[in-house]
């Protein structure tokens, strides 16, 4: 059998095959995956939490409901251990054999081990997908203990939900606000304020020296006792399939304008993926990606065009939508605004914006706003 | 009637077009969308709609 082969059925792999179904019937499509293959939003699992979500309602389509509604093949619990490209075929770890014309790589990002004295001793949870969240919520307790590494966008999401729902969460970061690297020290005051506001206690600027079971212990001394850690210290695309093929790989898979990496026949797309732009591990503009991919494999090629890309974080303690700059843009930040409703432009050193951040009623101006940024690609 | 769109993915409900092929007939209010519904393109929650401005 051959035919386009899709590995991965995250938001990537999932919305490609939609997209291709719609544009072409006949197609042959298999998707490969290492999961279950069920169909499942994941940024609700930084949300789910609190809206007493399991991972049974996380789950909108079983793998067999996918593959009945987009008329495709789902091939779960296999991971792909070898890509030849000699030979365009696959190797599973169940040893079986699957042949291409097409590949498409949806794999993904791994969380971001986090390692500090004692952490071999301690489970510290991430949670990247629906297995990581059953095994992850099934460990809480009601009204327990904690442990939260890192305050960025995930980190941020996560302490508001579980404090929502009832956990008592301390936050540890050595950044000396929330969302440190997207948002200007005005905004991030205000999420801190606000995050403090429905009981997260944070520990900024601080790092943790040793951990323990049940306990870490910081930079300055102090003692955080936990009963479950949690870290969000972010994410690395999956590049070791992709290198031991022989694609080119940087930070991700490196793609060009028509997601092709350098084998004309192996494109990638999502978390995996850098595109000209970097990588952008976000859903919005994987389902640019997965469109215009999805065109060029149905015979019609189609550049990938990306224009600004506004986040909207999931924190209902304060609102926040950021569409940061690029990675080493220069220019500063111009912050109006008061309390919890603020607007911070980052406007380059040519005097044209590059990106904003938006707090509380203010991000309304979000989908204007964006519209003035210059395009990702 | 307004088009509202999913603060994540970027999908827009047209409340003239409606989703048929969810059993939601042209001329359905967003409003009058059912809680449980989920962003057919990404999954997450009728709460993660904004009208869409323009
Ligand atoms: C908690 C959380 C909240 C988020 N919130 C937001 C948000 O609010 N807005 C936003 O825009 N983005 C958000 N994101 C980011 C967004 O969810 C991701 O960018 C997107 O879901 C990535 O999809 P993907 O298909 O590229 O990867 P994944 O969903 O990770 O899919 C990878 C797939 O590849 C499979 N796989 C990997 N290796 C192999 C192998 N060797 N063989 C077979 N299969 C393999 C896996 O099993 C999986 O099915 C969030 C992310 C997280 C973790």
């Amino acid at each position: 059998m051959s035919g386009v082969v899709i590995i991965g059925s995250g938001l990537g792999g999932y919305s490609l095959a939609r997209e291709l179904r719609r544009l072409d019937p006949a197609i042959a499509i298999t998707v490969v995956t290492a999961d279950g293959g069920e169909a499942y939003s994941k940024p609700m699992l930084s949300a789910a939490f609190a809206q007493g979500k399991d991972v049974a309602a996380l789950a909108q389509k079983s793998a067999g409901q996918v593959e009945a509604e987009l008329r495709l093949r789902v091939i779960t619990r296999s991971r792909v251990t070898a890509i030849d490209r000699a030979a365009r075929r696959l190797t599973l770890d169940g040893g079986e054999a699957i042949a291409y014309s097409s590949l498409v790589l949806a794999i993904g990002a791994d969380p971001r081990a986090y390692r500090v004295a004692g952490s071999e001793d301690v489970t510290v949870h991430t949670v990247n997908d629906l297995d990581d969240y059953a095994v992850w919520r099934d460990g809480l307790i009601p009204g327990g203990r904690v442990l939260l590494i890192g305050a960025g966008l995930i980190g941020s999401e996560f302490a508001n939900d579980l404090t929502t729902a009832g956990q008592r969460v301390s936050v540890v970061d050595p950044a000396p606000w929330p969302l440190g690297r997207l948002l200007p020290q005005e905004l991030g005051d205000e999420l801190a304020t606000a995050l403090g506001g429905i009981g997260v206690s944070f520990h900024l600027g601080r790092s943790i020296t040793a951990l323990e079971p049940g306990r870490a212990v910081l930079d300055n001394g102090a003692v955080v006792a936990f009963d479950k850690a949690l870290s969000a210290i972010g994410l690395v695309p999956r590049t070791a399939l992709a290198a031991a093929a022989g694609l080119v790989v940087d930070k991700g898979i490196v793609v060009d304008r028509w997601l092709r990496t350098s084998d004309p026949h192996v494109f990638a797309l999502g978390d995996c993926a850098q595109t000209e732009a970097g990588p952008l591990p976000f859903v919005l503009p994987l389902m640019a990606e997965a469109r215009a991919l999805a065109a060029t494999l149905a015979g019609n090629p189609t550049e990938l065009r990306l224009p600004a890309l506004p986040v909207v974080v999931k924190t209902p303690a304060l609102p926040v939508a950021v569409c940061p700059p690029a990675p080493g843009a220069g220019g500063t930040w111009r912050v109006s605004g008061e309390g919890r409703d603020r607007k911070a432009l980052f406007v380059g050193d040519d005097g044209r914006m590059l990106g904003f951040a938006l707090s509380g009623g203010l991000t309304a101006e979000r989908q204007s706003l964006a519209k003035e940024m210059p395009d990702l690609i | 009637m307004k088009k509202y769109v999913c603060v994540v993915c970027g999908f827009t409900y047209d409340p003239a077009l409606g989703l048929p092929g969810e059993g939601i007939p042209a001329g359905t209010a967003f409003e009058d969308i059912p809680d449980d519904w989920c962003c057919p393109d990404c999954g997450v929650s009728k709460s993660d709609f904004e009208v869409q401005e323009g």
